[in-house]
């Protein structure tokens, strides 16, 4: 089928400047995106990692619409996400793609039990399936038990079985793509490694694409095909997340990767050798990218 | 010098319930824990086991249905279950602070982050508006944050920058005792690995006691002087260090290590863990 080479979503060029008005003195404008390049297979994962503020979660709320681009485009199959015009393509839109939040509680009312938040879902993408088999069914496709789950709060349920709710809700209204922003940082080891194996599931049997967002690039290995790696706005390295985190080639990325906390090795006060280190990296990520090269096939780094 | 050896915190036989339509649920029982000056004590174990509702308690800030039972928690020496709220409020931030769990959302929303440290910084002294600006300056330089962002609100911030700015408030007023809950989570490596060697830094500095609560045990192993590992409610195993790391004596404790992700070291194939 053709439509397996057109990306199901693609960023091209994307800036985004922010203006901050303080209530005393001049506005400061922060730019959070600099041409930013990404694109994602249907049916794939692409791994979005890197600095915390470099703007993984700028990209995410451009994607689902919550923030307007300053320059260039967001493709979504093909066409342009800025071009909808019509409510209806609108609401398909919205539905077709979901983001799932760091925080499991916050998206879910307190107020409503689960069956209620999965039955209005449900009734958004097929009014006449609603009912409490399609609750089940989805209940059962996150592993959650479908006889005890419905009738439960969100408060009654752990920061795992939250997040399996909030994936539920994006079975419920078909999502062909989820944008998840640090869905397991807040879980703890075990439920880390679930929430995973279900996105991973999501991915293989249902053909669903991940933007996932994370900062935990061990996690990164598991689920994405594809990784990109972002520091101050703008997308340092990116390609195969084998070669990426496997054998990273741009400072920051091996920063990032010299970095995960080895129970071996204890921190000190004194380490400057590690922060004068990071400083060096930082202040030579932070220029302008001028051009990307191709490091392995498919594996670029940017060249600043 | 106030060197002696009473420990700063003591915790004895702490039992805390939290009181449901049914019997009430004992989240935390029987557990018993010193924090010495300048120690980092790191308290580990899964999801539920208790750690949080330890970490109210200890600051008194656990509230219905949560209600500690028994047991006893004593500030250098003082039973702080018998302050009065007068006492509770003088000694809460200036001698124990906590970076809650999930600190991102923790601020208040409709305040810049100025207006934060302002507030804190007022509530417990007389400070002018110029010291303010310095300190909060200061403050949000020690976290890897452009001081100029101190006009920012919290949704201007992002995730891990909001964090940061909770564990900086925790900092400002210099305590003794700082309570950290899950206080990386929404960091990379990076920037997590800078701000706890700060946090050492200026512990070295000034002095202070940390409980460090994390899923993270590499991350627990890195910065914590010893170690309490609980599950359902109680501490099974407390020891130096070095001890939980290289020779747990708990099953548990086994268990947990084992079921830690470990990303494939591409340097030196270096000796396994334990
Ligand atoms: N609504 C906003 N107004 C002003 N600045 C913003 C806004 N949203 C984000 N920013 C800024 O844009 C930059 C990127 O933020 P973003 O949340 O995308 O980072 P991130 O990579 O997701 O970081 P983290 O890992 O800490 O979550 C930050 O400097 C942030 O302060
Ligand atoms: N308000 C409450 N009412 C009833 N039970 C509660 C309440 N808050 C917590 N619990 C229960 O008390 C136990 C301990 O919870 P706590 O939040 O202390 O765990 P934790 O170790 O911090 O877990 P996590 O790693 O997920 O943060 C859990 O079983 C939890 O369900
Ligand atoms: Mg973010
Ligand atoms: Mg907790």
């Amino acid at each position: 089928m053709l439509d397996d080479h057109v990306d199901i979503l693609r960023l091209e060029k994307i800036t985004k400047t922010f203006h901050i008005k303080p209530v005393f003195g001049s506005a400061k404008t922060v730019e959070a995106l600099r041409n930013v390049n990404l694109s994602l297979k249907p049916g794939k994962a692409l791994a979005l990692v890197g600095e915390s503020g470099s703007g993984k979660s700028t990209v995410g709320r451009m994607i689902v619409q919550h923030y307007e681009a300053t320059s260039g485009r967001i493709l979504f199959e093909g066409s342009d996400i800025a071009d909808i015009a019509d409510r209806a393509s609108q609401m398909r839109y919205r539905q077709a793609v979901q983001m799932v939040f760091q925080d499991p509680f916050s998206s879910l009312n307190p107020a409503h039990t689960i069956r209620h938040h999965l039955q209005r879902a449900l009734r958004l993408h097929q009014p006449d399936h609603a009912g409490e088999a399609d609750v089940c069914r989805i209940l059962d496709e996150v592993e959650l038990d479908p006889n005890t789950t419905p009738d439960k709060y969100p408060h009654e349920l752990s920061g795992g079985q939250r997040q399996r709710v909030n994936f539920a809700r994006a079975l419920a209204v078909n999502a062909r793509l989820i944008v998840a922003d640090e869905p397991t940082s807040m879980l703890d080891v075990s439920i880390r490694k679930s929430v995973l194996a279900l996105m991973q599931r999501l991915k293989a049997e249902r053909g669903l694409s991940i933007l996932y967002i994370t900062h935990d690039i061990a996690t990164a290995e598991y689920l994405a095909e594809d990784t990109a790696v972002m520091f101050r706005g703008q997308v340092v390295e990116q390609g195969p997340t084998s070669d990426v985190v496997g054998a990273p080639k741009h400072s920051y990325t091996q920063l990032l990767r010299a970095a995960v906390p080895d129970p071996r090795q204890r921190l000190l006060a004194g380490d400057s050798g590690f922060s004068s280190h990071a400083k060096d990296v930082r202040e030579a990520s932070a220029h302008l990218v001028t051009g990307m090269i191709e490091q392995a096939p498919g594996h670029f780094t940017a060249q600043q | 010098m106030k060197q002696n050896n009473t420990p700063l915190l003591q915790v004895k036989d702490l039992r805390v319930e939290y009181l449901t339509a049914g019997d009430p649920f004992a989240a935390v029982q029987d557990v018993s824990f010193d924090i010495h000056q300048n120690e980092v004590l790191g308290l580990a174990g899964e999801s539920g086991c208790g750690k949080s509702t330890i970490a109210y308690a200890l600051m008194r800030l656990h509230k219905p249905p949560a209600l500690i039972r028994s047991g006893d928690i004593r500030f250098e020496g003082r039973s702080i279950l018998t302050f009065d709220a007068e006492r509770l409020r003088a000694w809460r931030w200036s001698e124990v602070s906590m970076v809650f769990q999930s600190a991102m959302n923790s601020l208040n929303p409709v305040m810049s982050i100025l207006g934060q440290f302002s507030d804190m910084l007022k509530a417990h002294g007389k400070i002018s508006r110029g010291e303010i600006i310095a300190r909060t300056a200061e403050m949000l330089n020690m976290v890897g944050i452009p001081a100029e962002r101190m006009h920012a609100y919290p949704h201007q911030l992002s995730g891990g920058m909001r964090q940061r700015v909770a564990l900086a408030l925790a900092l400002t007023l210099r305590p003794k005792l700082i309570v950290m809950d899950e206080p990386t989570t929404a960091l990379d490596v990076v920037v997590q690995r800078e701000i706890l060697q700060e946090v050492l830094r200026l512990r070295e500095e000034l002095g202070f006691s940390v409980l460090f609560i994390t899923h993270d045990l590499a991350l627990m192993a890195q910065i914590s002087d010893r170690i309490g590992i609980m599950k359902g409610g109680e501490i099974v195993e407390i020891g130096t260090t070095e001890q939980i790391v290289t020779n747990p004596q708990h099953d548990y404790t086994r268990a947990l290590w084992s079921a830690m992700p470990v990303l494939e070291q591409p340097k030196e194939a270096g000796a396994n863990v334990r």
